[in-house]
């Protein structure tokens, strides 16, 4: 199995230790991967497909370390929004709850890791730039937009079914939170009927200008 | 489950994780809140003791999964599957907006929703023909319409369920082309569901910080009541 290519230098010195393929999963994507020019450019739903197989083939654990990268991000953003974001009432609320979900992934994050043999990516020192309520929504939205689409273009690449189960029930969660954002920026909760993925490259450069 | 000591957790580092999840407070309190039922999130504690042997997952496993053979082969009927769900939604949403219980930005709000839906009607029937399936066809349906606050509840049913339903299938999944397609989708009934939640006053995540998946026999049954032919 190849290596993902790690752009994140947060994630290059993870020592990662391979869990042994057991499932089709793998020889299925390899299958998929060689059939791909003959698949992706019929299917209906083929730039959503192609997006997401975009992603570079890493073990399970890279993915972890991945989207454990984004859970930092986003738990670190709302802790410290309980008190800079000047939110009051239903916000409030939102916020503590939001804060609350994304520390809960981090920690689930992390315990996976591990418990595959991989080392937890250490948590990188963020600076988000806003100065109000509207500010800080503004940038929750892209958060939580570029949570769900990074998911979405990692889940096709995970090999164990059980760390897909996992995902899944995460990507719902961070989707849940989008509609919830957007609806506090007066904005369609579901823009599209279909959201789209992000391959690893384009998710590191939308959250790169947030870590100092 | 014994205290894990080092040269344990080098031996078993399956156990060692569940042991050290269940010494934490905070864990402590996701691993009870897990085992209460969350079969998704549970399959974290299960991929803790996950190295190549599957076989201690299959109790947290999502089941159910021969539930859509009736729909077809395989991904073909576990599209089949999602296209009954979808037409479910789609047809629901339309008697909704014909019933004229809405107006204004809510009225927008479902048109919006069942527009979504019907294109997820057209991306599956196409998925299960580039297979070489047969899509399954419309059913006929009938929803109780009485007043716009039972049926905004009715609509957050239906896609919290709608939601739980892709999750159950995720793991199903054989062909990554058709996982992307389902998880494109899948997040977008996660969007639709807590907008709804947030419509009704509720929880925009009744499951926590971890969705859980439903299998398609609950789905089927919970559908049942609405489906006429």
């Amino acid at each position: 199995m190849s290596h993902g290519e790690l752009a994140n230098p947060e994630l290059v010195g993870v020592e990662v230790v391979e869990d042994s393929g057991d499932l089709s999963r793998s020889d299925v994507i390899l299958k998929g991967a060689l059939a791909a020019g003959a698949v992706y450019g019929t299917f209906m739903v083929g730039p959503y497909v192609r997006k997401a197989l975009a992603m570079s083939g890493g073990s399970d654990v890279d993915i972890l370390n991945f989207a454990l990268t984004l859970e930092y991000l986003e738990s670190s953003f709302y802790d410290e929004a309980k008190t800079r974001a000047k939110a009051s009432g239903e916000l409030k609320g939102l916020i503590g709850l939001l804060a609350k979900d994304e520390q809960e992934h981090v920690e689930a994050l992390t315990a996976t890791i591990k418990s595959l043999g991989g080392k937890p990516v250490a948590e990188p020192k963020f600076n988000f730039d806003y100065s109000d309520t509207a500010g800080f929504l503004k940038l929750a939205q892209t958060f939580e937009d570029t949570g769900v689409s990074a998911y979405n273009g990692a889940g096709p690449m995970i090999k164990s079914k059980e760390v897909l189960a996992a995902a899944g029930s995460i990507v719902q969660v961070e989707a849940r939170h989008a509609a919830a954002i957007r609806l506090q920026n007066k904005e369609e909760p579901s823009p599209d009927a279909f959201d789209s993925p992000l391959d690893e490259a384009q998710v590191l450069k939308a959250v790169e200008p947030f870590i100092a | 489950m014994p205290e894990s000591n080092d040269s344990e957790q080098a031996q078993a580092p399956a156990q060692s994780a569940v042991a050290r999840a269940v010494k934490d407070p905070v864990s402590r309190r996701k691993f009870m809140a897990l085992t209460g039922g969350s079969a998704a999130a549970a399959a974290f504690l299960a991929a803790c003791g996950s190295d190549s042997d599957t076989t201690t997952m299959t109790s947290a496993k999502p089941a159910g999964g021969d539930e859509t053979a009736q729909f077809g082969k395989g991904d073909i009927g576990i599209l089949n599957y999602a296209l009954t769900l979808e037409y479910l939604e789609t047809a629901f949403y339309a008697d909704v907006v014909k019933s004229g219980l809405f107006k204004g930005a809510d009225l927008a709000t479902i048109k919006k929703f069942g527009e979504e839906e019907a294109e997820h009607v057209s991306a599956l029937t196409a998925a299960v023909k580039q297979l070489g399936g047969k899509p399954a066809p419309q059913p006929k349906t009938e929803f109780p319409l009485e007043s716009a606050k039972s049926v905004l509840e009715l609509a957050g049913t239906v896609e919290n369920l709608g939601a739980a339903a892709y999750l159950g299938q995720a793991g199903n999944i054989k062909s990554p082309e058709v996982l992307a397609s389902a998880l494109a989708i899948h997040s977008v009934e996660g969007r639709h569901a807590a907008a709804l939640n947030t419509l009704l006053g509720m929880s925009i995540t009744p499951d926590g910080a971890f969705a859980k998946p439903a299998t398609a026999k609950e789905v089927l049954k919970s559908v049942e009541p609405f489906i006429v032919s």
